[in-house]
């Protein structure tokens, strides 16, 4: 609850002064957009355009300076997509090949190429667009590429709170052990099922106090504006440039 | 810059599904720019009155002028603006991604252009001494950061009148101290509505104690608390050791 502590989702963001942490955010957003785009519009086949895209990427690390250590540990969020890239050459049918003995489908082969380069590549280009832009700066980002205003504020809120549902979960946690609930086993989950529901009412009361504050506050029902700096260097070649090899190749190929 | 007088007639409030009524008969005079503390235990009402000064429960009973201003539908956005609501947990009154946005939060609602709003928000800041927490964002500041920036959030708004639920919860007798300084160098008329008996006798000449929903004492703030038999009808107890008379 105290100060000093950062928000999980500020976490991801890893200060620095490169030109990649420099950008605006809202070109950073579409350069992402449009990088992830190309790489997931292109034929699974086409091998060459995935090794330039992975080594725009990797650049992209190298330059925003964020720690290969990082860049890896945060790659685990698509391990659950790898595990089924790797079950695909064993289920697909098809023509098969021998690799290391193993009769494998050569067309799931291709899927789990396909998925794994896909994911890898798509999930790196949003670790260096997480890590160098803060939070207010993505949704700043948002707000001028005139994303709804009231989905800016639903994920403004949802960051605002997340930290204090889970500092406040971790306190009836905390209140449980210390009265002697020490769950191991499913049938020992009923406390936790109703503090799930604790919380749910909880959230729900803050909910309605945060209205109430913001009605104090003049709120009519419409969120003002939220992009409070102005920038006005606009650094639009960002987003042609980051995406621009992979079009490149991809076109050249498919031509 | 100005302050404005509050006159409570008759307030009686009843929660919906209730029989028991939270206000029954509230009543209460302000000069402007006094500060007063309301005193209470728990459920005495002092929460659902400040409710009712920011227009956040519908008038059931009773009339409400702050200023030349009746308390009614028509009048309810300049009421906000004018009274501006510190509620007592500091993160409901904090919800917008960065310090700046939030101070903004107010003057954007009124209309005030993005030009100015940058200055107001300044001002505010700069008032409460919290200028240097600007581009920070709420869930990093520490309780009484917290506090000053709820302040912030509400003389954005130029207030006449400003009503505190609370405010010393959670500080640390820094930041309480801190805070003390703060309320006494604003000129707006102050409510500070606490359970922090010396902290009222501290900044506010006046109390009024408030028991089953009406103010049942109302006097300078140290008779008041020299008064043990009110103090104890009421659940009221001053910290041990504490002699108001030897302030």
């Amino acid at each position: 609850m105290g100060g000093g502590h950062g928000s999980s989702v500020d976490r991801l963001h890893l200060a620095g002064d490169t030109i990649i942490h420099r950008l605006a955010p809202h070109v950073k957003i579409v350069a992402t957009f449009a990088f992830v785009i190309s790489v997931a519009i292109s034929p699974r086949q086409r091998v060459e355009v995935f090794a330039v895209a992975f080594a725009c990427v990797l650049t992209l690390i190298m330059v925003a300076r964020i720690p290969l250590r990082v860049w890896l540990a945060r790659c685990a969020v698509i391990l659950p997509f790898m595990t089924m890239a790797v079950l695909v050459p064993f289920v697909g049918g098809g023509e098969q090949t021998e690799v290391l003995g193993v009769s494998l489908s050569t067309d799931g082969l291709w899927a789990a190429f396909n998925i794994a380069a896909k994911a890898l590549i798509g999930a790196s280009a949003s670790i260096v667009l997480a890590a160098t832009t803060p939070v207010t700066g993505l949704l700043e980002g948002f707000a001028r590429l005139r994303v709804p205003r009231v989905l800016i504020s639903i994920v403004a809120f949802m960051i605002r709170y997340l930290d204090l549902l889970v500092a406040q979960l971790g306190r009836m946690r905390t209140a449980m052990v210390a009265r002697a609930h020490d769950p191991r086993w499913l049938w020992q989950a009923k406390p936790i099922a109703s503090s799930a529901g604790a919380l749910f009412v909880r959230s729900y009361e803050r909910g309605e106090r945060v209205h109430q504050a913001m009605l104090a506050r003049g709120y009519t029902g419409v969120m003002p504006d939220l992009v409070e700096q102005s920038r006005p260097r606009s650094d639009w070649w960002a987003a042609i440039v980051v995406p621009a090899p992979v079009v490149a190749v991809l076109v050249l190929r498919l031509l | 810059m100005s302050c404005a007088p509050l006159s409570v007639d008759g307030l009686c409030f009843t929660y919906p599904g209730e029989h028991h009524r939270a206000l029954d008969g509230f009543g209460l005079q302000v000069a402007a720019g006094e500060r007063v503390a309301v005193l209470g235990p728990n459920g005495s009402g002092k929460t659902t009155f400040v409710m009712h000064l920011n227009g956040l429960h519908q008038l059931q009973r009773g009339a409400i002028t702050i200023g030349d201003l009746e308390m009614c539908d028509d009048n309810l956005a300049e009421i906000r603006r004018r009274v501006g609501a510190v509620f007592q947990d500091a993160d409901d009154q904090l919800f917008m991604p960065s310090v700046r946005a939030d101070v903004a939060f107010g003057p954007a609602n009124l209309g005030v252009p993005k030009a100015e709003r940058d200055a107001i928000v300044e001002r505010a800041l700069t008032q409460v001494g919290a200028m240097d927490l600007i581009d920070r964002t709420p869930h990093h500041l520490s309780g009484g950061e917290k506090r000053r920036v709820a302040i912030a959030t509400v003389l954005a708004m130029d207030p006449h009148m400003l009503v505190l639920d609370e405010p010393t919860s959670g500080l640390d007798p820094f930041g309480r101290r801190e805070l003390a300084d703060l309320l006494v160098s604003l000129p707006q008329t102050q409510l500070v509505v606490t359970h922090d008996l010396p902290f009222a006798l501290q900044i506010c000449p006046r109390s009024v104690v408030v028991s089953g929903g009406r103010v049942v004492a109302d006097g300078p703030t140290a008779e008041v608390l020299a008064d043990t038999a009110l103090l104890e009808e009421n659940r009221l107890e001053l910290p041990y050791g504490f002699d108001p008379s030897r302030v």
